[in-house]
């Protein structure tokens, strides 16, 4: 495995610290990120020096924060190469990217009996605003199967998209299984129907190069949390024409042309969707947070990430009561890994990996229609990111097998 | 091996009522039935009580969660089992307080039996739901919701 990504673990000073007497082992990645010390620093830069409202203070530090706001809009658009930066519009994260399209094109887009098709992989937030949009407009909710080792099905996507589909939305990379759809293949089929296609991209931009152009996507959702920037900053992107058809979801400071006493016309896309004061300093550090992840290259981190798959994934399978949700196999896996323990109930299994110093996920990971769709009512949920390593990898083989000691199973 | 510290959340009673569970059926005559979830990790308990002259004259339960979940229902059963509606809701505030740490004198904890083990659960913050679900589940069945 790539030694240069030891040094990173520097940058975390997070990662080192003892729980309950053991060192950290942070793998509950696909939750939220650490963040470096470099997206720390910024913020209090920002804050020490540049601090002020964006957009409406004619000022020299309101010049530097709308300056710094717009450069990190360019950089979220290069990074995914998207063909404009005006497609970029910041939101507080997914959710809101996803309630957002909801609200706006959804609302003013499906009528009764139009079809509106997602997975059984789904997050809630990619699941939920479309289940209620579909009984506020009796629409049809239609929900992709798939295959026998949790990939998405993508023949039964061909039946269930159909001329009557409106709008399709769908997770690129899965929270809980960790496979990454053909998103570009379900744009061609979206698109062949008229239909509209939105991309969940929460666990894809921070593991895997992104390229909005190529998929095709007309809406891509994500949050800045997960790749190494600070809570409560994401991103809605748009195609421009798209874009520019909706209604705002918001109304308040600049996001109008012109507000007279009986009606208001609306700024331009981008800034139609972002009423009120912005979460400026979320931007600036997601800024930071995609330089740090360019230094490193996101096809180096999917590479990493995908050498750390091979190296636990079989060691995971060869554990006697242990059976993962997901592929079997590394081919199309990424770095989240969704297990139980026979006869121990995930919770209990966190709890006692948690005595190792090892941080990971029990619950229904917000998808319980898929843990439905599995037959489980939850999973136990290891994510590992770039900093994590083989140690980190020994250490839940380790902790696994205290828990089956420790439960006699 | 720093599982160690688990000892003190598993101890054996805890693992005997989780393994084989004291009335985990359904009722043939309950007075009322109740289903509390929690959502952020799915477990589910349905309480079913049968009250006779402001006595809990059968209880039992069913549904599914974790080793403490289970646990905490199968020894909420047997402490309430036969007493007043009174006294198990006097029970449901000892274990409340219990969990969270606030003390009770000897004498009201004894009244809990097997459940006054679960104290323990203190240390592990993440896991006081687990083992107030079903306490919860009961001061409804009894007519008291959260704000009482
Ligand atoms: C696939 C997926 N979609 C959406 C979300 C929601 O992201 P957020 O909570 O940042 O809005 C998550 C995060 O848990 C996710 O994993």
């Amino acid at each position: 495995m790539d030694k240069s990504f030891q040094k990173i673990r520097n940058d975390f000073p997070i990662l080192n610290q003892r729980i309950n007497n053991e060192p950290l082992v942070y793998l509950d990645n696909a939750a939220t990120s650490q963040k470096p010390n470099q997206v720390i620093n910024e913020l209090v830069r920002y804050y020490q020096n540049d601090n002020a409202n964006t957009r409406r203070s004619v000022h020299t530090l309101g010049e530097r924060a709308t300056e710094e706001f717009e450069i990190a809009r360019k950089k979220v658009q290069v990074f995914l190469n998207a063909k404009d930066s005006r497609e970029i519009i910041f939101t507080k994260g997914t959710t809101d990217s996803l309630n957002l399209i909801a609200s706006t094109y959804g609302e003013e887009n499906i009528q009764a009996g139009d079809e509106i098709v997602i997975s059984y992989m789904e997050h809630h937030s990619n699941l939920i605003p479309w289940q209620q949009l579909a009984l506020r407009k009796n629409a049809v909710l239609k929900y992709i199967g798939l295959t026998k080792d949790g990939q998405l099905d993508m023949e039964d996507a061909r039946r269930k998209i159909t001329d009557r589909t409106k709008l399709v939305s769908i997770t690129h990379v899965s929270n809980v299984l960790g496979v990454t759809n053909d998103v570009k293949k379900l744009a061609i089929i979206a698109h062949s129907h008229n239909a509209v296609i939105i991309a969940d991209g929460a666990q894809a931009v921070a593991n895997i190069p992104v390229d909005l152009q190529d998929l095709n996507v007309d809406f891509y959702a994500f949050s800045g949390h997960k790749m190494m920037g600070p809570m409560g900053i994401g991103v809605l992107y748009g195609k421009y024409d798209l874009l520019k058809s909706m209604s705002p979801n918001q109304y308040g400071g600049e996001m109008i042309d012109s507000v007279k006493k009986y009606h208001s016309t609306w700024a331009d896309v981008p800034f139609k969707f972002e009423a009120g004061t912005q979460n400026v300093a979320g931007v600036i550090g997601l800024s930071k947070a995609i330089d740090y992840l360019n230094d490193i290259g996101m096809k180096n981190i999917s590479k990493y990430e995908n050498e750390l798959v091979k190296y636990i994934l079989p060691k995971l399978l060869k554990i006697e009561g242990l059976t993962v949700y997901g592929p079997q196999d590394t081919k199309n896996h990424n770095a989240v890994i969704s297990f139980n323990l026979n006869g121990i109930h995930p919770h209990d299994v966190a709890t006692a990996l948690d005595m190792d110093g090892v941080a990971v996920r029990a619950g229904h990971h917000c998808a319980q229609p898929l843990m439905n769709y599995l037959g489980v009512t939850a999973t136990v949920r290891a994510s590992f990111y770039i900093y994590n390593n083989q140690f980190d990898a020994d250490q839940l083989i380790k902790a696994i097998y205290d828990t089956k000691e420790f439960f006699n199973v | 091996m720093s599982l160690a510290g688990l000892d003190n959340l598993y101890r054996e009673v805890i693992l005997d009522h989780s393994k084989n569970p004291h009335h985990k059926h359904t009722l043939d005559h309950a007075t009322d039935k109740i289903t509390l979830k929690n959502p952020s990790c799915g477990d589910v308990i349905n309480l079913e009580i049968e009250l006779n002259d402001g006595k809990v004259t059968d209880i039992g339960f069913t549904g599914e969660g974790c080793t403490i979940s289970q646990s905490s229902a199968s020894m909420m059963t047997d402490a309430v089992l036969g007493k007043s509606v009174k006294d198990s809701l006097e029970m449901a505030h000892i274990f409340s307080d219990m969990v969270i740490g606030k003390k009770h004198s000897q004498t009201d904890l004894a009244k809990l039996g097997d459940a006054a083990i679960l104290s323990s659960v203190m240390k592990f913050p993440a896991r006081i739901k687990c083992a107030t679900l079903c306490w919860w589940a009961l001061r409804k069945s009894l007519g008291e919701d959260e704000n009482d």
